[in-house]
């Protein structure tokens, strides 16, 4: 049985993030298409490209030129058609306080990036896996949340 | 106005088959667990127009053995977790291997190579999910919810919540209810909870 990939977007304006990403993304099991973006502005043009497909899973940074993470999660979560997407605010260490901010607004995980490689593939392995879940047991989307 | 509804999805799924064949004039009997026996000839057009039709409730007609015994293994412990009596004295893993009928070894090895966890990690998942919607009715103390969901302490289910989901019950229910007054004030839909959650599953 083969099972269908996961289309995955990531935004994220630093360009050594983004190859780790990459490399880290490639390793885990679960099958992926990778879109990568460098700010929130692409992000948001390619969210509303008729062309595009729908992700299963958009990874956020924090911290990106022109137009914010949060400021994308807000104006994500305001469209009726995105809903149910799963977003994964990934981001340098943050308190409690700012975390549960971001869940407040509609984000599904957060994810503290970490500093070395091994780290950072069994965390992405992790998201996937449990977002996978989610994607094919019919769970509910809207009690989604995960820190890590 | 803002209605919360409950709902029994096994209960909503089988209306909604039996509605259909009876529509396409099928005779059937519901085995349970999704199965459904079918005592005449269908023809194609018949079948394609079921599909059809339940496709639109998110039900997929399933020919493939394996997935069948996955999404069986599911069911199951779904229906474990969400009994109202609570879970079975018995072992779980000779109670799943049972009700399917298949060994837990080669249904442990199929659910794995399948669904990208273990049956182990998926039952966490599931009890973690029920203890959410639990926690959200906000109806039981969270040592009423360890109990219904055979947690040895309070202290187990915290620790399990907070190792599945990276943070406390109590952040969580915080996190939902900022969620929902934020949602109505923003004057939104509120969100489908009342839509039913289909079971979607992989056949492909």
């Amino acid at each position: 049985m083969t099972n269908q990939p996961l289309n995955i977007v990531l935004a994220e304006d630093d360009e050594d993030d983004r190859l780790f990403f990459k490399e880290a993304i490639d390793q885990v099991k679960i099958k992926t298409i990778l879109t990568i973006v460098n700010d929130g502005v692409e992000l948001m043009k390619y969210l509303y490209d008729p062309e595009t497909i729908r992700p299963h899973v958009i990874f956020l940074d924090l911290n990106m030129p022109k137009k914010g993470g949060i400021e994308c999660l807000e104006e994500i979560r305001a469209d009726k058609n995105y809903h149910d997407l799963t977003i994964a605010i990934y981001s340098t260490s943050a308190s409690d306080n700012d975390i549960e901010e971001t869940f407040v607004k509609g984000a599904n995980i957060y994810i503290r990036k970490p500093n070395d490689f091994k780290t950072l593939q069994k965390v992405i392995a992790e998201v996937l896996s449990i977002n996978w879940q989610y994607h094919t047991s019919g769970l509910n989307k809207d009690h989604f949340v995960l820190s890590i | 106005m803002k209605l919360y509804m409950k709902y029994d999805i096994h209960y909503a799924a089988n209306v909604i088959i039996q509605e259909k064949l009876n529509e396409l004039g099928i005779d059937h009997e519901l085995g349970g667990l999704g199965e459904v026996e079918i005592s005449n000839h269908v023809s194609e057009t018949q079948l394609n127009k079921l599909t059809l039709a339940l496709g639109k409730y998110g039900i997929e007609i399933v020919d493939n053995l394996k997935s069948t015994l996955v999404q069986k293994t599911k069911d199951v412990i779904r229906e474990m977790i969400y009994k109202e009596e609570g879970l079975p004295t018995s072992k779980i893993s000779s109670y799943i291997a049972e009700r399917v009928n298949r060994s837990y070894g080669y249904l442990h090895n199929l659910f794995a190579e399948n669904t990208y966890t273990s049956i182990g990690s998926f039952i966490i998942l599931q009890k973690i999910e029920r203890a959410k919607q639990l926690i959200i009715d906000d109806e039981l103390t969270l040592t009423e919810i360890s109990y219904k969901l055979s947690y040895s302490s309070v202290a187990h289910l915290s620790y399990q919540f907070k190792k599945t989901t990276g943070i406390t019950p109590s952040a969580f229910q915080r996190i939902i209810k900022k969620r929902q007054s934020l949602e109505s004030l923003n004057g939104k839909e509120p969100s489908k909870k009342a839509v039913l959650q289909s079971n979607k599953i992989d056949n492909s």
